[in-house]
């Protein structure tokens, strides 16, 4: 919970990570993916201001202790939600698995969700390991990575006809949060990777599943926009957006979050600190403070109290049936549609 | 002009694809060297290790067939440096080989059709960024969609727009209309502000992503700050 000039928020970060990309968790001939893969989130971690930067060795490799502190101790976290991203063609033991992130989560269960994952080219073996996941952890959630390599492959699709099997299998085992990170590479190597329009497929063909697209479909932005128009089931993970841009890029910041609140709408976007890349503490301090610069972006949707508590915590706790204490909560109101008339234009758009 | 600025000059005229930007102000060139003979080589850096293998390929290739129309320069070579996709494109690029050649079993066809996408792109996002600067002129909405390619004012967003135009095969003539769909067809007056809602998304999109790019390639490669171009 983070209070502040007499308000206080009730804090769910959509996007945690426990994960160990140190060089001893490296697969033989595989370094140099392994050693990038972190190197590149670090130089994300440079976007933020310089007293929260870690260095390479701690950022590779953190302690449970670092973790509490920086999650729940300062970083006001009322309840944490592991993205688990496995990876396991680069690190040995995996990147961030759901049996580390939940051995976490045994430990706090009050303050912690484990998501699990699946990915189409498993097949058979991957239902089943779904289906025992779901049993074990309690699953709600699963976090796709179309971008991830495996045995020669560079990537799927959730238009493939082996992920239908698998959305399936999440709407019979009640996993009804889907969460996609797109990534730079998928089969086959020549068309847009980080297209989201088969999040658009999936969640037409299961609209009883919610379908969090990550990091708001960057460097897609536009079609995750115009998709959420349309599909009343898509939502924005802010992951990436506070993290990459509120301090370095404010101006830039300033109209990414009025799109996104005037598409999207604020009841659709969750906050995701995407720690360790970012520490969630001076991104919810500096969100709660945040509004437009000027005037200059007065056709956007206003920012209110309001929509800064749905953010920060109140629609994800809606998505994963998490309860929100009494005085935490809003008072009932109707949500800011997205702009549907506009988005008709859009199909001749791009 | 020495050979190596006319070099610069040819790789100032490739964009990356997907950002609609000269490779040279992203500063993805990180060195070029001529020798004595006229041999060229191009270093090239992105942002990440790894960013879009169709992209970067796409880049690799461009920047070499701009150098070699160049009549004063011999042999020629591309080096795209730390990436997880180096060693497949350097080798093709070098061989003058396609993307297919690249990474065979792994696309369906050439990237004409990527390419294509983000040149619509491009240009709905440089459009509505002329739009918006009339309007904000004091321009109505019926003086801007009456303007025609000539009245355009001669500044780098035009001069793109109307390559870009060229290549998607949109007219543009001195007496073509100055904003157009990406099929070519003119804009309304009064369909103008709903067109410019989704024309300034994708604006947005474009500039914040050279945004994010530009910042990483300055914190991994320790460059002064970059000034930032949002309007």
């Amino acid at each position: 919970m983070y209070e502040t000039n007499g308000e206080k928020y009730f804090i769910v970060d959509g996007h945690l990570h426990f994960w160990d990309a140190s060089p001893a968790n490296w697969v033989k001939g595989q370094e140099q993916y392994a050693k990038g893969w972190i190197e590149c989130f670090h130089a994300y971690q440079g976007l933020g201001p310089p007293e929260t930067h870690w260095t390479i060795e701690k950022f590779q490799k953190y302690s449970e202790a670092d973790f509490v502190k920086d999650v729940f101790e300062e970083g006001y976290v009322d309840v944490g939600i592991f993205q688990s991203t496995y990876l396991k063609q680069w690190y040995t033991d995996g990147f961030n698995t759901l049996e580390k992130n939940a051995a976490l989560m045994e430990k706090y269960p009050d303050k912690l969700r484990a998501n699990g994952r699946w990915d189409p080219r498993e097949g058979e073996v991957g239902l089943k390991q779904l289906e025992e996941d779901a049993k074990r952890y309690g699953l709600k959630g699963v976090k796709l990575y179309t971008a991830e390599w495996r045995n020669g492959s560079r990537g799927w699709t959730l238009k493939q006809p082996e992920a239908q099997f698998f959305l399936e299998k999440c709407q019979e085992l009640g996993i009804k949060n889907i969460h996609v990170h797109k990534g730079p590479t998928i089969w086959p190597l020549d068309k847009d990777a980080f297209d989201v329009s088969d999040v658009d497929f999936a969640a037409t063909s299961f609209p009883e599943l919610n379908f969090i697209v990550e990091h708001v479909g960057l460097p897609r932005i536009e079609d995750l926009c115009f998709m959420a128009t349309q599909e009343p089931n898509v939502y924005a993970g802010l992951g990436v957006v506070i993290g990459g841009l509120m301090h370095a890029r404010p101006r830039f910041f300033a109209k990414v979050m009025g799109e996104l609140l005037f598409w999207v709408g604020e009841d659709k976007m969750l906050f995701g600190s995407d720690y360790a890349i970012w520490e969630p503490k001076w991104q919810i301090e500096g969100f709660v403070d945040w509004d437009y610069p000027d005037d200059q972006y007065s056709d956007y949707p206003a920012v209110t109290t309001a929509t800064r508590k749905k953010i920060l915590g109140l629609n994800a706790a809606k998505l994963y049936g998490i309860e929100v204490p009494q005085e935490l909560q809003l008072p009932d109101e109707a949500g800011t549609p997205a702009a549907k008339d506009d988005a008709q234009l859009v199909g001749g758009a791009t | 002009m020495s050979i190596r600025a006319r070099v610069l000059d040819a790789l100032a005229t490739v964009h990356d694809p997907e950002l609609d930007e000269p490779i040279t102000s992203l500063r993805f060139v990180s060195a070029c060297d001529v020798s004595a003979d006229g041999d060229v080589e191009v270093r090239l850096r992105l942002p990440t290790p790894q960013c879009a293998p169709n992209f970067a390929y796409l880049m690799a290739a461009d920047a070499r067939d701009a150098v070699r129309r160049l009549p004063e320069v011999r042999e020629v070579t591309i080096r795209l440096d730390d990436h997880y996709t180096a060693e497949e494109i350097n080798a093709a690029v070098g061989r003058g080989a396609g993307f297919d050649e690249a990474f065979p079993g792994e696309t369906r066809g050439d990237l004409d059709a990527l390419r294509e996408l983000f040149q619509r792109k491009a240009l709905i996002a440089r459009q509505a960024r002329q739009c918006e600067a009339l309007l904000a002129a004091g321009a109505t909405a019926e003086a801007v969609t009456a303007r025609r390619v000539a009245d355009l004012p001669d500044e780098p967003d035009t001069r793109r727009c109307l390559e870009l135009r060229e290549r998607l095969g949109i007219a543009h003539e001195p007496a073509a209309p100055a904003f157009v769909r990406p099929d070519g067809e003119p804009i309304a007056a009064d369909d103008l502000r709903r067109w410019l809602r989704t024309a300034s998304l994708v604006r947005m999109s474009l500039e914040v992503n050279g945004g994010i790019c530009r910042s990483l390639l300055q914190v991994r490669h320790g460059l002064s700050n970059p000034e930032e171009v949002a309007a």
